[in-house]
């Protein structure tokens, strides 16, 4: 059975840990719908009216039962109904996901246009003023808190140059690009920052390693072009822990940026999974639980095989 | 105006302008005004290329007299009857209406009923309906509306959240479509006040008998609801055919905004026309912006700290007299809620308020409280925990903090316990706590404010865990006397017993917030935090 293969068939089993965990976990936090709903006022129910709503909302069963329910549903791909929005919970799901992919492809962009040459710069100027600059820039990016980036971000632009970008809303690429850009730009430098940070560090110190390595001293001796030798002969060596942490990092993206979503207010998938936990519309935090635990499973899968792609050594130890 | 798009000023015409105005101070000379401008304007450019390329996306067209609102909580269902959050009840003031509203000075006054007529004994309540109300679906509003409306709200399996206000409806009578009788089977004067809300709301009996109530918001309010995306956004466009004439404006788009500094950059840069504002911290910055305007006004809810009298060694009354002697209330409001709030008795609205210096302790007199504290159960003082919800309201922590503070003067420990909201009503509900930092709802009527805590059959008893012959006794009078000026009297006498007891500590009111930009008037803010008032709002 190929390597692909063989990761597939653990995605069922997988995402049947993940279903149980998350039916199970939201359930155990205390309060409910109708708390959620009624909030202090659920106090003046009587048990007639606290029944009616139980059923309502659909958790008025016990909770094995309401498991069974949910789960039959998913083999034909219903997650359930979304008690807030009142409708299906795989098209609120899809509704707000480009906005979300949008966002993490775009900062995965700005931090490796801006991490991999910085990490670069910085493994050829080792100890160097530039590094220590580069150096600098990392940890500052790592340690800063993306709310603090993107508040900062928001003051400075309304009260320095009063704009901000278009909040609330998304307006969709193949609507309007430009409004879209200006929409998701700075959010995508938000998240970038922290993001280019760790590729930073992590292409600096793949970077130093493979320049030591024999084989670009072989190349340096025969007379490579320094520039060569750095992006055609290293860069590519040193590339795999950057792709791993990408694909982690991009992972993590697609379950929602939920800081930067509330800071500028982008109805993007993690604002809707922290909507749904407090307001406990059960299926919706479940199929987007499960739908980002898909994400991640799949990103995971394309980086293994981007592996491949980048180390045939791989390719042939596996043969 | 409708339909015709329009530019707002722009971020360099607008705001860059004002800025670079306000930077070339006075006695600098023409000339110098103009090299300070262009220098100054260079280096705009230069910082922010990518800004100001962006910007010709970022400034939108808008419809003239369409308001751009933001809050930061979004409503969480459209049924007028079931719903109790805040912005979930401002949403659908502007959409449904009630027989009757209260003025922004708390005033009943017509809403779909045009007059109405309590009987001698109180026990027959009777209106007449506005010939002029219309459902948002071309229906007039009858006398069978209002009957199906209120038979709904009495009927258990609705689970309506006002329901036990309505209790003492026996029967509703229709003799035409165009009058209402209500027939009570007890006197109930706050009856009338307990109908201006939209809890009591009057929807259409077709749609009851549809099951649609709560899907489709048909109302005969100012506005219908043109979309809704949860969490995200509301379009409501005027309703031309309402009952009280055309609204100021051709309608509302409400974008949530989750954080509220947020709102306040969108308003600075011109993005939002008006908004809702929850944290005092950010609605005082709001008087420091040259467009925007603050509107404050002073609201129903009350912050307390509830002590729990089932609990030892809380069930002492001297143990709960000493920390209502020790709590320095105006120092609350100074230090938790940046002096953004008043002292306040248990009665917070103005027709009832007394002057709360006279109410027991109310001037922080440690010396008693340390005297009571050694008269009591607990002569060294104890330890408690007291629970409060994070961020809501948004000083909770603040106040936990002062109050725990000031308590450690009588040698009191409390030991915060800062919950999830959802997990603090809870608790709340269940009355699982030693001690509480609240935010309780207030009601322009203290019969249906405190009848649900404090007598024996409230609701809320398990809550409040307390109760009083007394206090039982006033409450019941208040609610069948008539008179305005005994029911004053009856309740004031409630207010003093109710503190000497401390069964909780009554702390302060706060503000209620809403901020405008200056070419929004028209608007009046309310106790209630109604947002009805937006039906006379007008934007240039």
């Amino acid at each position: 059975m190929s390597y692909v293969a063989q990761r597939l068939v653990t995605f069922p089993l997988i995402l049947f840990g993940v279903s149980v965990l998350v039916f199970v976990s939201i359930r155990l936090i205390p309060g409910d719908a109708i708390t959620a709903m009624l909030g202090t006022e659920a106090g003046l129910l009587t048990p007639v009216q606290r029944q009616a709503l139980a059923v309502y909302f659909g958790i008025d069963q016990p909770m094995w039962s309401q498991y069974l329910h949910w789960a039959g549903g998913l083999f034909s791909g219903d997650l359930g109904i979304s008690v807030t929005h009142g409708k299906a919970v795989l098209g609120v799901i899809l509704d707000r996901f480009p906005l979300t992919l949008e966002l993490a492809l775009l900062s995965m962009v700005i931090a490796l246009c801006v991490g991999i040459p910085l990490g670069v710069l910085a493994a050829t100027r080792s100890e160097r003023p530039s590094d220590l600059v580069v150096r600098l820039f990392a940890m500052l990016g790592q340690s800063t808190p993306s709310f603090v980036i993107g508040l900062l971000l928001i003051y400075v632009l309304s009260v320095v140059f009063g704009v901000v970008p278009p909040m609330g809303t998304f307006t969709p690429l193949n609507v309007d690009p430009l409004a879209n850009l200006s929409q998701l730009i700075f959010p995508a430098i938000t998240l970038g920052f922290a993001f280019a940070a760790s590729v930073t560090r992590i292409s600096r110190s793949a970077m130093l390693d493979v320049l030591g390595d024999d084989y670009i001293r072989t190349a340096r001796s025969k007379g490579a072009a320094p520039r060569s030798v750095v992006w055609a002969h290293a860069l590519p060596n040193a590339l795999i822990p950057v792709v791993t942490l990408s694909g982690v990092e991009f992972g993590y993206l697609l379950g929602g940026a939920v800081i930067v979503e509330q800071v500028f207010a982008l109805p993007g998938l993690g604002r809707l999974v922290l909507d749904a936990i407090s307001q406990r519309d059960y299926a919706l935090v479940q199929g987007s639980v499960l739908f980002i635990a898909m994400n991640f499973l799949i990103v995971n899968l394309i980086v293994d095989m981007l592996y491949v792609v980048l180390d045939p050594r791989i390719r042939l130890a596996s043969r | 105006m409708n339909g015709t798009p329009h530019e707002l000023p722009g971020p360099q015409a607008g705001r860059g302008q004002e800025l670079r105005e306000r930077r070339l101070t006075g006695g600098t000379s023409q000339q110098g005004k103009h090299i300070m401008k262009w220098t100054h304007t260079k280096r705009l450019l230069a910082g922010l290329a990518l800004a100001t390329t962006l910007s010709t996306a970022i400034v939108l067209p808008v419809e003239a007299a369409s308001l751009r609102m933001a809050w930061a909580q979004d409503a969480t269902g459209l049924d007028p009857h079931k719903q109790t959050a805040f912005s979930s009840q401002r949403l659908l003031e502007l959409i449904y209406e009630p027989l009757v509203r209260l003025d922004p000075k708390l005033n009943v006054v017509p809403a779909i009923a045009s007059s109405w007529e309590f009987a001698a004994d109180a026990k027959t309540l009777t209106f007449k309906l506005d010939p002029k109300a219309k459902f948002t679906n071309g229906a007039a509003v009858t006398s069978a509306d209002v009957k199906a409306s209120f038979t709904r709200i009495l009927d258990e399996a609705t689970s309506a959240a006002a329901r036990s206000n309505f209790l003492s409806i026996e029967s509703i009578d229709t003799p035409d479509a165009g009058t209402v009788v209500f027939h009570l089977s007890k006197a109930d004067a706050p009856i009338l006040v307990a109908m201006a809300t939209i809890n009591a709301a009057i929807v259409p009996a077709s749609e009851i008998t549809a099951g649609t109530i709560g899907t489709k918001a048909i109302g005969s309010g100012p506005f219908k609801l043109d979309s809704w995306e949860p969490n995200a956004k509301e379009v409501l466009s005027a309703n031309a055919d309402w009952g009280g004439g055309k609204p100021g404006l051709d309608g509302i788009t409400i974008l949530v905004l989750p954080d509220e500094n947020a709102i306040l950059a969108s308003m600075r840069a011109g993005q939002t026309d008006f908004a809702l504002l929850n944290d005092p911290l950010v609605a005082t910055l709001v008087p420091g912006e040259a467009n925007m305007q603050l509107n404050r006004v002073p609201g129903l809810a009350y912050n307390v700290l509830q002590l729990n009298p089932s609990r030892k060694p809380m069930d002492d009354l001297k143990v709960r007299q000493a920390i209502s002697c020790a709590v320095n209330r105006q120092d609350v409001v100074d230090t938790a809620l940046a002096g953004e709030g008043a002292v306040t008795g248990p009665l917070t609205m103005p027709s009832f308020a007394e002057d709360p210096n006279g109410l027991f302790c109310y001037k922080q007199d440690v010396d008693k409280a340390k005297a009571l504290m050694k008269e009591s159960s607990s002569p060294d003082g104890f330890k408690a925990t007291v629970i409060a919800a994070t961020g809501e309201p948004p000083y909770a922590a603040n106040e936990a903090q002062v109050l725990q503070s000031q308590l450690a003067a009588i040698g009191i420990t409390l030991d915060i316990k800062m919950m999830e909201l959802n997990v603090y009503v809870d608790a709340w509900l269940a009355g699982d706590f030693d001690m509480a930092v609240a935010q309780n709802g207030g009601r322009p009527d203290p019969y249906p404010m405190y009848n649900r805590y404090f007598t024996k059959e409230g609701n809320l008893v398990k809550v409040s865990n307390f109760s009083d012959d007394e206090l039982d006794s006033l409450l019941k009078q208040g609610q069948a006397e008539t008179d305005p000026a005994k029911r004053v009297d009856i309740f004031h006498k409630f207010e003093q017993k109710l503190v000497e007891l401390s069964p909780w500590v009554w702390l302060s009111t706060s503000y209620s917030y809403s901020a405008q930009l200056k070419t929004v008037s028209g608007f009046e803010g309310s106790p209630t935090g109604t947002l009805f008032a937006l039906s006379k709002a007008t934007i240039q």
